[in-house]
């Protein structure tokens, strides 16, 4: 086990039932200057990742690059087939024609495209089947939402003006959380 | 958060908050099935299993079962076909176009339709895989896999070919969009459930969601992708099936309008669909809040604009054939309309063209039963479109020698219900493991005027203590 970096953490858990609550607490938050580790919601509250500074997402290029994969699979493919191991002469037309390619290609483009984006959305999240997931709060995919500050960013003295910003903005519940040893999504 | 008008209507009735939303949606997961679903479920799987066994029977007698003949080859399993995809097309338009087009209405009925959609391409897929006779030899028919024969490639210059690229890619890109979808809801699920083996899948399907915003925010951008993507895939899958027709010579089927139209034909088809599956399952789920009238109101509304669609094409391919000086496209519309099947001529122009019309009144968009039915209406008249277009086109082509007429044997009329028993087996599935609502999505849409309760939250629905905050930047 000397080999397994220990990633244990220790949170300081306040708790909201509305989206404008949040948000209005980790602007208080970040105005005075405590960084917000994350935010577990039921569903995305727009606006919320600028706010935590989260930048945005390389995936689109990663789309991009895995759709032109297709396009170029595509049109080598039949190149090759159509051209150069295989032409076929009907009734003198080019075995190789650039308009007939298009509906191939378009499909493999969209294909490698999508699954190439999807898997790599899963890797970068660290999201496979059967994975643990570190439940904040187990009402986190009905109704609540949860923000979390890691204690070690922040002073001991601090805690209670922390705690007394969140329920300020309407945080119903305060709490904290040990995670042990898991993998934490960067 | 988008700005909408005060006028609109909400999107979810009856002042339901975000528990209420996951305590609606997942009741019937979490209850043993009732004897009606058992009964629905019962009699699909039956039907199912006559359609394969009639589909074994083709097998083992040959295609010589069905009632095709030297003039018509393609006949009730390419109308089947095309049938099933067009219905399959109203799922992606829903979650793929709808979401670009920022209409949020789509939130509580997309994941339904865009179960719909996998299902009836599933249908769909059967009929040309039937079709070939012998399937299992059918991969070195429509795959490029080496051989030894040369290689001797598939012709990547035919239409049928790139349908075959066009199917695999749409019902493959629709089950990943799908099952995207599903995960933050397999996660709501996971963390309710009480029985450990429902835990124990829906954990391991929900990949370890946990709700972080870091999450949300990589996966709003996937989804926007994927819409991206989708749309003009959805748009082309049809536009290929109809590339099946139009660039043959056959009269009645080599015209340029056929892409457009056909595509207007499928979401039209698709939503006829929609709208019968929807008005059944919000009444037994007791969904009545989450899918209004006023989301039955706007798919009403998009049926009558595809379906008026669609009767202007057929008013101008009559039109081009008469324009066109062409002897034998003129008369394969006079052999439409008054030929020996003038019944399906006019059975899809009174089910596609006319029905539709009614739901220019909204006491009949808002009255559930006449919904359904002509929904139905629909279903049917687009069946016989793809009928008239496939069947009477090829009965009467060039030289009147070899014209004949087509009559269905019980084994393609009996395989053709059987996939109805595939596709609602798989549907009744579907009610009964998965949330048939995008709970987390339509959680989105409620207004923040609706119910905070600070305290515990089992029994939200009793306390509307309706706060004053307007906006989400308001409240406090």
């Amino acid at each position: 086990m000397s080999s397994y970096k220990d990633t244990t953490k220790n949170f300081l858990l306040g708790k909201f039932h509305k989206p404008g609550q949040v948000i209005n607490s980790v602007k208080a938050l970040q105005g005075e200057g405590f960084s917000v580790y994350d935010v577990y919601s039921p569903f995305p509250i727009h606006g919320l990742d600028r706010i935590l500074g989260i930048k945005r997402s390389r995936l689109t290029i990663a789309a991009f690059l895995f759709g032109m994969t297709g396009t170029c699979t595509a049109l080598s493919m039949m190149l090759y087939m159509m051209y150069f191991d295989w032409p076929m002469d009907i009734g003198g037309k080019p075995s190789y024609l650039a308009p007939a390619a298009v509906p191939v290609s378009f499909e493999l483009t969209v294909l490698f495209a999508a699954f190439g984006m999807v898997f790599t959305f899963f890797a970068v999240s660290k999201m496979y089947p059967g994975k643990k997931p570190v439940i904040m709060d187990p009402r986190v995919t009905d109704d609540v939402m949860v923000l979390a500050i890691e204690k070690s960013a922040i002073e001991e003295a601090d805690q209670d003006k922390i705690e007394g910003i969140m329920m300020s903005h309407g945080a119903f519940e305060i709490s904290e959380k040990t995670v042990h040893n898991e993998l934490f999504e960067v | 958060m988008s700005y909408e008008s005060p006028i609109r209507e909400p999107l979810v009735t009856g002042g339901k908050g975000y528990h209420d939303i996951t305590e609606g949606v997942l009741a019937p997961l979490e209850k043993k099935p009732n004897m009606t679903w058992l009964a629905a479920f019962g009699l699909s799987a039956m039907v199912m299993t006559m359609g394969v066994s009639l589909i074994i029977w083709t097998f083992f007698e040959g295609i010589g079962a069905w009632g095709l003949n030297k003039t018509i080859g393609w006949a009730f399993d390419i109308t089947n076909f095309v049938f099933w995809v067009g219905i399959g097309h109203a799922g992606t338009l829903i979650s793929a176009i709808l979401l670009l087009f920022r209409q949020t209405w789509r939130n509580s009925i997309n994941r339904a339709a865009e179960a719909m959609t996998i299902f009836a391409v599933i249908c769909a897929a059967l009929f040309p895989l039937i079709h070939m006779g012998r399937p299992w030899v059918g991969a070195f028919w429509v795959l490029p896999l080496p051989n030894t024969r040369g290689s001797l490639w598939v012709n990547f210059n035919s239409p049928l070919l790139w349908d075959v690229f066009a199917i695999s890619t749409y019902f493959s890109v629709s089950l990943v969009f799908w099952y995207l979808g599903l995960i933050p809801d397999l996660a709501s699920i996971r963390d309710r459930a009480k029985n450990k083996i429902a835990k124990a899948i829906y954990g391991a399907l929900s990949m370890g969601w946990n709700g972080s915003t870091r999450t949300w925010h990589r996966y709003e951008i996937v989804s926007l992708i994927l819409a991206g993507l989708a749309t003009p895939l959805v748009l082309s899958v049809h536009t290929i099936v109809s590339f099946d027709f139009a660039t043959s010579i056959v009269p009645g089927w080599h015209t340029t309008i056929f892409p457009p139209y056909f595509v207007a034909g499928a979401i039209f088809s698709g939503f006829g669909m929609v709208q019968t599956l929807m008005v059944v399952t919000r009444k037994v789920y007791k969904l009545e809040n989450f899918i209004t009238l006023s989301h039955m109101d706007a798919m009403a509304k998009i049926v009558i604009l595809t379906g008026s669609l669609v009767g202007i094409a057929y008013a101008t391919e009559f039109f081009i054939a008469w324009y066109s000086g062409n002897t034998y496209e003129q008369y394969a519309f006079i052999n439409r309309m008054f030929g020996p099947y003038w019944w399906s001529y006019w059975a899809m122009i009174s089910c596609n063209v006319i029905t539709p019309q009614l739901f220019w009144f909204k006491k009949v968009r808002e009255n559930m039963l006449l919904t359904f039915i002509i929904s139905i209406f629909v279903n049917i008249g687009m069946w016989f479109e793809r009928f008239v277009i496939i069947a009477t086109s090829l009965a009467r082509d060039f030289m009147p020698a070899n014209w004949a007429l087509y009559t269905p044997t019980y084994v393609e009329v009996g395989i053709f219900i059987g996939t109805f028993g595939v596709f609602f087996t798989f549907f009744f599935l579907f009610a009964k493991f998965l949330p048939v609502v995008n709970m987390f999505e339509v959680k989105t849409l409620v207004k923040d005027d609706t119910v905070v309760d600070h305290g515990h939250h089992d029994d939200h629905g009793d306390q509307h203590s309706h706060s004053a905050e307007a906006g989400v930047s308001h409240s406090h």
